[in-house]
């Protein structure tokens, strides 16, 4: 014990667990259970907040048990720098979430949806907070599995659309998959160090025999790879995400992921030591090859949650390049260089959390005012949804990584990581680093073309549906929420430098080093690699002069009052309609027929005509692409099992004797087996 | 302090005085190997003071978007600008960014450029946008690579630093590496800044625009600002590749009396840049557009070579 996060974190427990119940218990009065159990939900955020910020502070980190448990296993918490530093990012977006969700569940359909959905609600906040602050393997497994039950019912929400029922299913499965193989992985460990607790893991995996390390390790890689989304393993989540209501998205896109980030950290830089140089690489090249496949299938979505979440897959491949990075310096003992790839990987980790949460939000935002996710469908929001544009072109900046905000500072922190990869060696790896930062250049650029499309077409010109024409500005408690995001994005962007120091005690925990003051160059203005003669940037800097640069033309040479508004040129034709608008199949077509080898696109165009083929009556324009990954890895597997259980049927006849015998022997086989150990 | 902001100042200053002359240039050259007179070389000063008196027609689908687009485009351009050496190896605003910090502020303004195209509604903004946003996204791996090998060839991603050892290896550019590198971001210079063969920067024909068609409903001052911003973002990248391969002339501090010649040193140096340019733009016939993909890739295997060149020699 020690200090006030246990009491604060406690609370805050306490206020999910409430927010829990009095959803539960007025189920049957949706405007009341909507208030308390959001309500309650903001109250644990703020008090996980603090418990976070004070734990983060505090050197030895504070642990106790929650005072419940069963036999044999404590319920264990401990806040370490790590387990504080995403237990902050959790309550910074809960607590955002949870105040757009006033106003987002006050149009619900009655009944007893905004009571089930608080309660699972809170039941996500609660064990992904457990999630993050678990000190040993049992409760981390359990608030796990939780977790990924919470996120299952909250996906399945809407379960009336087939779509949402085969997402739910999908996510369950795979969700599980990976379960099983963390499971494997910490009974492994458990074995080898005799205890369940995290504090005994401590550098174990590398005193691991080396077969049952690499196992090990890849069965960590994988399991949390899951969960976070990693390529190839990722079909779940552009599916799951879109489909959940929009303030669970956001959570899910924003923080639900970050569990398998959050495990992987601790795997990497708390549990395994000094690593190989393996796994290194392949973190590396899977965080490479996510980013850049996660970005190229999320330009030719027209689906903007499902864009988003491909996006998601893309920013998860960012944060993996930099923990490769990390290991890979930790290999070659590079320490310095190890813990500022680190702090990229990790800022990059909240950064994503802070603008993928506020993308999402936007577009509930977007959805509640024009009820479809189909970008063909919407355009000319900015008049009618100013708060929302502004807050969704905030965030689409910033993770485009555009200076000055919050994604071009942990994009240049990894750039920075790559670069003195260089000259860590003289093999040939270290031409990896720049090929990386080239690749990570190409994703962050078409990032860029990916978001000029899906704010360019949703917000700007004319509206394409007579929804988006009809379309209103969101209520105040959904646009308070995105704001509280949207200035995150700005201050971690311009006040970088001052948020490094929150980063020592991680990197001292993970490597014994904490070089945030060598990140502070010209007299705190400045970021810097952290090298003497590597590069500088400053982003509160460049805001300021991006200001002043623009004042000065409006002030010098640009004359007030003489402009009048005229048409938009159409080639003649009597007037500009939305037919004659770029739409985003049309904006992402030169990509796609760039990248067809990836994408395999498939068009079928129908004119139906009566005169003459140069006058047609109606046209029907059909265009996909194939989704590779289902098509060619996950559909054979699937065809495998179900062949398999198709052969297995035959011992589930349905007669009880059959049964009954079969239990018979497994007991004798197990007796056997018993009875020789 | 003050001496810094002074110096920010006067290069400023230089980048709004001499990006227009070096457009001028090279459409007189270009049209003098045409055999064409052409407009004369101060004509882009006389467009600017034209565009800048008129009034401005705003497209009446166009939202705030649409008229704060051409200061972020001004901006940023000038901004990158003040990051790199010009009369001097130390750039007047280098602590605030190195090389990484001036392709994302070209990011930026491209960012909304593209947002300004598709704002109007107009089917020739979108096509422009979509077009730009394609090549530029290819660009930037072949761009990063080429810069990256710069960098660590100094070490450092501060473009002060790469030209002080520049200049201290008088004769580096010859090395393979360096001329690898310099080829493959002399073809980003040609995408980047739009002109033959990727894109052609004198066509008022629709379907071939890129650049333009994003910029076809701006007019007067703010049409004038993109025009500005466009020129000083080409003499940006201009004098990215001449000061940091070519490093002659350059001063080690700051000083009134060497600037002269400093400057004369430069407006060659970037004159004869220019005659390469003018060189590509008239013996080439414009791509079809899915054929610049493989002059991007040939760019970015160039900077691939450049980079394992660095060890070998």
């Amino acid at each position: 014990m020690g200090g006030a996060s246990p009491i604060l974190f406690n609370a805050g427990l306490l206020a999910y667990v409430l927010g829990a119940a009095a959803a539960l218990a007025l189920v049957w009065r949706p405007d009341a259970a909507r208030l308390a159990s959001f309500s309650l939900a903001l109250a644990g955020a703020a008090l996980e907040m603090a418990a976070s910020a004070a734990a983060l502070a505090k050197a030895p980190p504070p642990a106790w048990n929650l005072p419940c448990g069963v036999a044999l296993f404590s319920f264990g918490v401990r806040l370490d720098p790590l387990s504080a530093y995403f237990g902050l990012a959790l309550a910074v977006l809960a607590a955002s979430a949870s105040i757009y969700s006033f106003g987002y569940l006050r149009r619900w359909p009655g009944g007893t949806g905004a009571g089930l959905l608080g309660f699972f609600y809170n039941a996500l906040l609660l064990s992904l907070t457990l999630v993050f602050a678990a000190s040993n393997a049992f409760f981390f497994l359990l608030a796990w599995e939780v977790m990924a039950l919470a996120a299952y019912c909250l996906v399945s929400f809407e379960h009336e659309k087939q779509e949402t029922r085969n997402a739910g299913t999908l996510f369950l499965i795979m969700s599980h998959g990976g379960t099983g193989m963390l499971l494997i992985a910490f009974l492994v460990l458990a074995t080898a160090s005799g205890s369940l607790e995290f504090a005994d893991f401590h550098l174990r995996i590398s005193a691991l025999p080396p077969a049952v390390r690499t196992v090990v390790l890849l069965l960590f890689f994988l399991g949390f790879g899951v969960k976070a989304g990693i390529i190839p393993v990722h079909v779940w989540l552009p599916a799951a995400h879109p489909v959940a209501p929009s303030n669970v998205s956001a959570l899910m896109s924003g923080i639900v992921i970050k569990a398998g980030i959050y495990g992987m950290a601790r795997v990497f830089f708390d549990f395994l030591g000094e690593p190989p140089l393996w796994i290194g690489t392949l973190v590396l090249a899977v965080g490479v090859v996510s980013g850049l496949i996660g970005v190229l299938y999320a330009l030719m979505e027209h689906d903007l949650k499902r864009l988003l979440a491909y996006h998601s897959i893309e920013n998860i491949g960012i944060i993996l390049t930099g923990f490769g990075a990390a290991l890979l310096f930790r290999s070659l003992g590079h320490v310095n260089l190890a813990a500022l790839a680190l702090i990229a990987g990790l800022y990059h980790t909240l950064n994503h959390a802070i603008f993928k949460c506020l993308l999402f939000l936007g577009a509930g935002s977007v959805l509640h005012a024009t009820h479809t996710r189909n970008m063909e469908e919407m355009g000319g929001l900015i008049r009618r949804l100013p708060a929302t544009a502004f807050f969704f072109l905030t965030g689409a900046a910033a993770i485009s990584g555009l200076p000055p905000l919050n994604g071009f500072v942990s994009e240049w922190l990894t750039y920075q990581a790559l670069l003195a990869g260089f000259g860590t060696t003289q093999s040939l790896t270290r031409l990896m680093f720049p090929v990386a930062g080239a690749l990570l250049a190409l994703t962050a650029a078409l990032a860029a073309a990916c978001f000029v499309k899906a704010f360019g077409i949703t917000f700007l010109a004319l509206p394409r549906s007579g929804e988006a024409e009809r379309a209103r500005e969101a209520p105040t408690s959904m646009r308070l929420g995105m704001a509280v995001l949207a200035a995150a994005c700005v201050v971690l962007g311009i006040g970088a430098v001052w948020f490094l120091p929150v980063f020592d005690p991680i990197t001292a925990q993970a490597m014994g080093v904490g070089i945030s003051s060598s990140l502070a160059a010209g007299g705190g203005l400045a970021l810097s690699a952290g090298t003497p003669r590597g590069g500088t940037v400053s982003p509160a800097a460049i805001a300021g002069l991006l200001l002043l640069l623009s004042a000065l033309p409006a002030v010098l040479w640009i004359r007030r009052g003489r402009r009048v508004t005229g048409p938009v040129w159409d080639c003649g034709l009597p007037g500009l309609t939305a037919a004659n608008e770029y739409t985003a199949t049309a904006f992402s077509k030169p990509l796609r027929m760039i990248f067809a080898a990836l994408y395999r696109p498939r068009r079928e165009i129908q004119a139906e005509f009566e005169v003459s083929p140069y006058y047609p009556t109606a046209i029907r324009f059909e265009s996909e692409i194939e989704p590779s990954f289902e098509k060619r890895l996950y559909d054979p597997i699937k065809d495998r099992v179900l062949a398999a259980a198709g052969r297995m049927r035959v011992m589930q006849a349905g007669s009880i004797h059959a049964y009954l015998a079969y239990i018979f022997v497994a007991l004798v086989l197990l007796l056997l087996f018993g009875a020789r150990g | 302090m003050t001496e810094a902001a002074l110096e920010a100042v006067v290069q400023f200053l230089l980048l709004l005085a001499v990006s227009p002359l070096i457009t001028g240039f090279i459409r007189t050259l270009k049209a003098r190997f045409q055999t064409r007179r052409g407009p004369g070389v101060l004509q882009p000063y006389r467009d600017l003071h034209k565009l800048f008196r008129k009034g401005m027609v705003i497209p009446e689908t166009a939202s705030w978007l649409f008229a704060a687009t051409p200061y972020i485009v001004f901006s940023t351009a000038a901004l990158a600008g003040l990051m790199l050496p010009m009369l001097s190896t130390s750039a007047p605003l280098g602590l605030f960014g190195g090389v990484l910090a001036v392709v994302y502020l070209l990011g930026l303004g491209r960012f909304f450029l593209a947002l300004g195209g598709l704002d109007t509604g107009s089917s020739f903004g979108g096509l422009g946008s979509s077009r730009e946003m394609t090549i530029s996204a290819l660009t930037e791996p072949a761009m990063m690579l080429a810069v990256f090998t710069v960098a660590i060839g100094a070490s450092s991603t501060s473009l002060s630093e790469i030209a002080r050892v520049a200049v201290g290896q008088q004769w580096r550019f010859v090395a393979p590496s360096q001329m690898l590198a310099f080829a493959a971001l002399f073809v980003v210079l040609i995408a980047e800044t739009g002109r033959i063969p990727v894109d052609n920067p004198a066509t008022h024909l629709e379907l071939t625009m890129i650049h333009e068609a994003m910029i076809l409903e701006y007019s007067g001052p703010y049409l004038a600002l993109i025009e500005w911003g466009a020129w000083i973002k080409q003499l940006v990248l201009m004098l990215l590749l001449v000061n940091s391969f070519w490093p002659y002339g350059l001063q080690a501090g700051w000083s009134l009396a060497d600037a002269a010649a400093s400057l004369g040193i430069l407006l060659m140096k970037l004159a004869a840049l220019s005659g390469c340019i003018v060189l590509v733009e008239t013996t080439n016939a414009k791509m079809r557009l899915f054929r610049v993909p493989e002059l991007l890739a040939a760019a970015f295997t160039l900077a691939a070579l450049a980079l394992v060149s660095t060890f070998l020699f």
